[in-house]
């Protein structure tokens, strides 16, 4: 095969023929070595290259750098002249695959009923299908942790890629957390107002009843997991036995300080690896997570602060307080269609005291590394998988990141999605260019 | 009380049952055919009546006097040793020199007070408990009740009780009264607290008599709130709703004068008639809403009396210029239990704030001369009322002031001033007689006599025993004596003998229990028992029997021998409390005084003009007066306070044409189809802090709309992001008005649950269906004759047909977008924005043949079935067809990076910067029809700008500072400033707080502070849920 050279100009798309959505193919696994050439090279751990390369092949990244030597035959060698190359983006926490119509109950696969079902496991409810995903990898998303809610043990996630025939296509890592849906604990209004001492109805005991529930039922999982031989089978405690040996981790889903210790508290009974998703007041203990180790899963930035004399800008500097105060977090997006807005949430961490690299690294190596996947993916290394994106300039920020390409283990995905193909269709009915 | 022993010193008897029944059947005679809501008395005696009487009846005028007293008439005139007389339950005479009638009791009151007895304006005594409040209709799971269920002849809404009269469902409650009088208090006046009309008051003693003698007048007041109470109908669900419902009850209420044929009989509406002659009193409960119902009472010519809630000193010009008297109920917060840090995170420096200084709330009226009554209303136990008053006193409430609000203001608004409210002949004989000046904090009240009835509060004290007295018991074979000393304060008393060895000494009523310890181990006691002597004239003789240190029995007598050397009652001065400063708006971002306007150069910034001149580098702005007064180069500052823009950007403040921040107490009135009667004007909060918080993301005009739970919903209101003023001072003036519409979904309730199948419409076809009979009806209205009910509904909808107001239609899918404009061609209206409008792109070109624009979101899609089809490039399609095209926030948290969410059509769409910009500036100001004075940066036209730190279509875009009318309200460095004062402000108060909890002071459950944070789609996924309403979850 020649040595070919593939230009991309400005903004222009590198799809042009539009295909029904029916018709846009989960790519081929990759055959030949691919080059792309002259991009601005941020590699996810901080580092960048400027005028880079980066080589993979068969799935994997096999050059990285300023000087790479493009092999001079049998290669693709693309030359993204100006434009900016990144880690895969990582949507950590998502019921993506899990519903279509947030508000059309038929296509919402998200919630099971009950308080304590390990044993759930997202993976299989996973629509690859959904016209969602597309729109995601539009954006430079190319993996997506799915995460089943509700109740207080909500089930299993697994780590998707976003090009996939099926579900078992698309997984990633499979099962590998189980969830648990912190109760709130927060004293609760008075219904009969604010002045008043009112029932003796108390949230925060009604809560922590549930929160020792939880418990015991995890201690007794334990010891189910540690004895040899059952009469009887305990699906709910076999689910939970990767977390006793460090296979998965303990996603508490908790946001404010009390929940946040009470959480820390699971790391430290049980001896397993706990991960916080939420995080809204984390940066109100930095010292309790990091004397445990136990990194988090922030919420979006783009939030309105907690309280009213909070400060304005709160959510918005929360990502730089944790990554000062040397806490191992990702950055989330609440919901499925709404994770396209990811990138700008890292974006606007950066604005509020993080650097463009560390933001980054909070959607993408960071993320990699709280999912269990920072082997294989989240920076742009020799050796872990290919999952690259282009950017025609800053992908953190709306005003200048327009995707080019993408590759999900080496495999280039098609960026085509029901959007582009709405505006194309209208663009036709009013003769715009 | 009656029961109880009298106090000693006091002759015996004091009128009994049978005098009762006697003045009781003088006063039911006239009552029932003499006057007609006249206060009883002036009327000869008789002795009628048409009640029985079981045995030998005993009728009695009870002539009492009392002498000596330190007589308090009114609150500015006191007569020192003066007699006060009564005679069958009123007053006959009060003066130093008052003749004391022969058949008169004689109380000597040396060393009392005497004070007219108070009045409660604001009372539910003796009213039907009211049901708890049931939760209905939409989200609560039960279908909706369209119509009223009271059953007969009454209007349609359960929330209008105009024809409730107290004084029918009005029963004594002794035990209530009780309390009361306990608290100073001879009469009320007394209503049904519930509903929004509450129907009429009764004015009532406390006498614990037959109700038939205890009413003074049947119809004394109308009562009015914002609180549909007990109504189960859903109409209205909002503040809004509730403010229309009032207006339109007037106007109806005068149609209704005409006896419409087909109205029928209506008593609601009879009765709202009959009683606008009485004195109105509304339930206003809180600051604002005491303007917006002082607003309605404006508009219709009535001045309410305005019953507050307690922080109406946060805002003391704005009550003054109601003109109103208030009605002040003294029921402060408590001290909330924060020594949980993490509990007492989720408490608001502003609720902190108002728990120090709600009882300055008297005061403040007072400094201010607002009229003002105080009430027991509110108080979760009437029984803190004097205690409450007397902190009130504290925190700079004048005594004399206190008690005008208490006697004379109340008595004169109720025109019963001539019964009540002072001492003085002829007047009631309600009053009270006190240890001391009534409000000192040491001050006992011994009695409270009401109609002439006596009640006993207190009696121990009454008489001022202590002094030295010599005990001698006497012995079949002689007697010993014991000098001993009686000391303490007139309520409680101890005893020593002459070697100070402490005994005891009990007094209740006229009997006696002295203890005498000869040894300090009490082993040698003599103990006796007694009366107090109660011969005239001989006072403190004490005799009675009892055992002597050796067990003996004895017989004995007390002499009093000395009075105690005269001690001056020392009442400790308390010190003024330190208090914090007031905020406006009463948030922790307040101000302690408005910022001021202050002529501006923004020097050396990029300029994003939005004019024809475009981006403009290195440029000059100045502001003179709130306007934009020159753009260029080298501009001389001349006074105005230079901001250097060097390496930053100048853009026109951000305009939000889709926001539901700042709003009272429901965005949707959702329970008709139709409620175009309905106005966000009337509800604007200017507290809500996302006011300040979207300042700081630029944005300085928000349109703030109605909900999209029906067709035709509210009227709606812009505002300036003027954060500190009133809502008024908020509103954007002479704007054009505008009204919010809404298809699909929501209206058609798709997403509400199973139970909400009965609204009408339930798909597209009703929703056009809904639309064509408002504007038939309109129509038909239009062209009526002048006699026509006033239906505001309706002149909502005429404006439309009129060109006078103007739709922003929430819309989402093509079909019901081409209803609306195939509707408004037909019934000759212009639908002026299509808001949300996500499938816009697909009937572009129809849009722009009818000269509609369109506000939408920038990429928002996928959370209900009608936004399937929604895509991010739908602005830029719009767009190049030609549209003036707006991005909105419909969104709290948005609202702040509305720049942002513009530039995501740079990206989706490939859309110019400058363009994109508008989207958020000029264009939204087009489609408002205020581009004239917002929306570009050009001379003349309103300082309303913001300097970026950055691009301002990029992420990285800080808005450092925003101003509006010229007027810098968010500025960067300042907000450090607020944030350590706010941080200061709350350790302070926290501190307080814990201070009350050491003393021992009751302290609530530290309750999160919740802000009102709405969206259009209320009920609806898309948004984000705010950890605060956790909180709240029933």
């Amino acid at each position: 095969m020649k040595k070919t050279f593939i230009y991309i100009l400005g903004l222009s798309l590198s799809c042009t023929v539009l295909r029904a959505q029916e018709t846009v193919y989960p790519a081929k696994p990759q055959q030949g070595l691919v080059f792309l050439k002259n991009a601005t090279i941020h590699v996810g751990n901080g580092q960048v290259i400027q005028n880079g390369t980066i080589g993979f092949n068969n799935g994997k990244i096999t050059a990285v750098g300023a000087n790479v030597a493009i092999p001079a035959d049998d290669v693709k060698v693309f030359d993204v002249n100006g434009q900016h190359i990144y880690p895969g983006l990582i949507a950590p926490e998502s019921n993506l695959g899990l519903t279509e119509v947030e508000a059309v109950r038929a296509t919402n696969d998200y919630e099971e009923v009950g308080e304590i079902n390990p044993s759930v496991r997202s993976i299989v409810s996973y629509n690859t299908d959904s016209k969602v995903i597309a729109t995601l990898r539009t954006n430079g998303i190319l993996l997506a942790q799915v995460t089943p809610q509700g109740g207080l043990l909500s089930g299993s996630s697994s780590v998707v890629q976003l090009d996939a025939w099926n579900w078992e296509d698309a997984a990633y890592k499979t099962d590998n957390g189980i969830h648990f849906f912190m109760p709130r604990l927060m004293p609760r209004a008075n219904p009969f107002g604010s002045s008043g001492t009112g029932p003796a109805t108390d949230a925060v005991k009604a809560a922590m009843e549930k929160v020792a529930s939880v418990k015991s039922f995890l201690r007794e999982a334990q010891a189910y997991n540690a004895g040899e031989k059952h009469d009887e089978t305990n699906l709910k405690y076999e689910a939970v036995k990767g977390l006793f040996n460090r296979s998965q981790k303990l996603y508490i889903h908790a946001n404010l300080v009390k929940e946040l210790i009470v959480a820390a508290d699971f790391a430290k009974e049980f001896d397993i690896d706990v991960v916080i998703v939420g995080g809204t007041d984390a940066w109100m203990i930095t010292d309790v997570l990091k004397q445990y180790g136990i990194p988090v899963i922030l919420e979006q930035p783009h939030n309105l602060p907690v309280m009213q004399d909070d400060d304005v800008d709160q959510p918005y500097k929360t990502p730089a307080q944790l990554q000062k105060a040397g806490i191992l977090f990702c950055i989330s997006n609440e919901g499925f269609w709404q994770q396209r807005n990811l990138p700008f949430n890292a974006g606007t961490a950066a604005a509020y005291g993080m650097t463009k690299e560390e933001a980054l690294s909070a959607v993408t190596l960071n993320a990699a590394k709280i999912l269990g996947i920072g082997d294989k993916t989240g920076s742009l290394e020799v050796g872990k998988d290919a999952n690259i994106v282009v950017s025609t300039g800053d992908i953190l920020d709306m005003k200048s990141s327009v995707i080019t390409r993408a590759y999900i283990q080496g495999r280039e995905i098609s960026l085509e999605d029901k959007h582009k193909q709405l505006y194309e269709r209208y663009k036709y009915k009013y003769d715009l260019k | 009380m009656k029961s109880n022993p009298l106090p000693a010193g006091t002759p015996l008897p004091v009128q009994g049952k049978k005098h009762r029944r006697f003045l009781a059947a003088r006063l039911r005679y006239f009552s029932v055919t003499a006057f007609a809501g006249c206060l009883l008395a002036g009327f000869t005696a008789s002795a009628q009546q048409t009640w029985p009487v079981n045995g030998v009846a005993g009728p009695r005028e009870s002539c009492y006097a009392f002498t000596h007293a330190t007589i308090v008439k009114d609150a500015q005139n006191t007569l020192k040793d003066a007699t006060l007389v009564i005679r069958d339950g009123k007053i006959t005479a009060v003066g130093a020199g008052a003749a004391i009638p022969k058949d008169a009791v004689v109380i000597d009151c040396k060393g009392k007070f005497i004070y007219p007895s108070f009045v409660d304006i604001y009372s539910d005594y003796g009213m039907p408990a009211i049901a708890p409040r049931t939760f209905s209709g939409r989200g609560g799971g039960a279908a909706p009740q369209m119509l009223s269920n009271t059953k007969g002849p009454y209007g349609w809404n359960q929330s209008i009780k105009s024809e409730v009269n107290a004084v029918q469902v009005f029963s004594a409650e002794e035990s209530k009264a009780k309390t009361l009088r306990e608290q100073g208090f001879g009469i009320v006046l007394s209503h049904q607290h519930d509903g929004i009309a509450r129907g009429t008051g009764v004015l009532v003693s406390l006498a614990s008599e037959r109700e038939n003698m205890t009413i003074l007048r049947e119809k004394a007041s109308a009562h009015y709130s914002f609180d549909k109470g007990t109504s189960t109908q859903d109409y209205p669900s909002s503040l809004m709703g509730a403010i229309a419902l009032l207006r339109q009850q007037y106007l109806d209420a005068q149609w209704y004068k005409g006896n419409p044929a087909k109205e029928g009989v209506n008593l609601s509406l009879q009765s709202w008639n009959d009683n606008q002659g009485l004195l109105q009193v509304f339930d206003a409960a809180d600051k604002w809403n005491a303007l917006r119902a002082d607003k309605i009472g404006d508009e219709f010519g009535v001045q309410y009396v305005i019953k507050a809630g307690g922080n109406e000193y946060q805002r003391i010009p704005e009550m003054a210029a109601t003109k109103a008297t208030f009605i002040l109920p003294l029921n402060y917060p408590q001290a909330m239990d924060v020594e949980d840090p993490n509990d007492a995170r989720f408490v608001a420096l502003a609720d902190m704030k108002h728990w120090e200084l709600a009882p300055t709330e008297a005061g403040a009226f007072e400094k201010a001369n607002i009229p003002f009554c105080l009430t027991t209303a509110d108080l979760k136990d009437a029984k803190t009322f004097l205690a409450n008053l007397r902190k009130a006193i504290e925190y700079g409430l004048s005594e004399q002031k206190a008690l005008e609000a208490l006697t004379k203001t109340p008595a004169t608004l109720l025109k019963a001033y001539d019964r009540i409210g002072s001492l003085e002949a002829g007047k009631l004989a309600n009053f009270l007689i006190t240890s001391g000046p009534v409000f000192q904090d040491n001050t006992v009240f011994f009695q409270n006599w009401v109609q002439g009835n006596q009640y006993v509060l207190k009696s121990e004290g009454w008489q001022d025993l202590r002094g030295t007295y010599n005990i001698t018991l006497t012995y079949p074979s002689g007697s010993a004596t014991y000098p001993v000393t009686i000391k303490g304060t007139p309520s409680s008393l101890s005893l020593v003998n002459k070697d100070t060895i402490p005994g005891k000494i009990e007094v209740d009523g006229q009997l006696v229990k002295i203890v005498i310890n000869n040894k300090k181990d009490n082993s040698q006691q003599v103990r006796l028992s007694g009366v107090i002597g109660q011969q005239p004239g001989v006072v403190n003789t004490w005799s009675g029997s009892g055992t002597d240190d050796k067990g003996q029995a004895v017989s004995w007598e007390a002499k009093f021998v000395s009075a105690l050397p005269s001690k001056e009652d020392t009442v400790k001065k308390k010190s003024a409390p330190q208090l914090g400063k007031v905020y406006f708006p009463f948030s922790g971002y307040g101000y302690e005084t408005l910022p001021a306007q202050q002529d501006v150069l923004i020097r050396n910034a990029t300029v994003w003009t939005n004019e024809k001149e475009g981006k403009l580098e290195n440029t000059d702005v100045l502001v003179r007066n709130g306007k934009i007064a020159q753009v260029g180069k080298n501009l001389s500052a001349g006074s105005a306070r230079v901001i250097d823009g060097t390496g930053k950007h100048l853009t026109a403040g951000i305009l939000d044409e889709h926001s539901h921040i700042a709003i009272s107490r429901g965005v949707n009135e959702g329970t008709q189809s139709v409620t175009s009667e309905v106005r966000i004007a009337d509800v604007v909060n200017p507290d809500d802090v996302n006011i300040y918080r979207q300042l700081s993301g630029g944005v300085t005009s928000s349109h703030l709309l109605h909900g999209s739970a029906n067709t035709i919903g509210g009227q709606s209101q812009l505002i300036k992001l003027r954060w500190g003023a009133n809502a008024e001072d908020l509103k954007f003036k002479n704007w054009d008005g505008f009204i919010k519409f809404a298809l699909g979904e929501n209206v058609k309730q798709s997403n509400w649950g199973d139970r909400q199948r009965v609204r009408f419409p339930q798909t597209r076809m009703g929703v056009e269906q809904v639309l064509a009979d408002a504007f038939t009806r309109a129509k038909d209205y239009q062209k009526a004759g002048p006699n026509k009910r006033r239906d505001l509904e309706l002149d909502a909808l005429v404006e439309i047909l009129n060109n006078k107001r103007f739709i922003t239609c929430h819309s989402y899918v093509q079909s019901e977008i081409n209803m609306l404009l195939k509707t408004g061609d037909k019934y000759g209206f212009k639908v002026n924005t299509f808001t949300h409008i996500l499938e816009g792109y697909k009937v572009a070109d129809k849009m722009k043949a009818h000269g509609a624009g369109a506000s939408t979101f920038a990429d928002w899609w996928a959370y209900k079935m009608e936004v399937i089809d929604a895509i991010p490039q739908n602005a830029t399609i719009m767009q190049r067809v030609g549209l003036t095209v707006a991005i909105n926030s419909d969104d709290a948290e948005m609202a702040r990076r509305l720049n942002q969410e513009a530039a995501k059509s740079v990206k989706y769409g490939g859309m110019g910067e400058e363009d994109a910009l508008k989207m958020v500036t000029l264009n939204p100001a087009i489609l408002l029809h205020v581009a004239d004075r917002i929306g570009s940066i050009k001379a003349g036209k309103d300082a309303d700008l913001v300097l970026w730190s950055d691009h301002p279509l990029s992420i990285y875009a800080k808005a450092e500072k925003t101003m509006v009318d010229g007027i810098v309200y968010f500025d960067r460095e300042k907000d450090l400033e607020l944030r350590k004062r706010i941080s200061e402000e709350r350790n302070r108060l926290i501190g307080k707080m814990l201070g009350e909890k050491k003393k021992g002071a009751p302290v609530g459950r530290p309750v999160p502070s919740r802000e009102e944070i709405y969206h259009c789609e209320d009920l609806q996924a898309g948004h984000q849920h705010h950890i605060l309403d956790d909180a709240y979850q029933q």
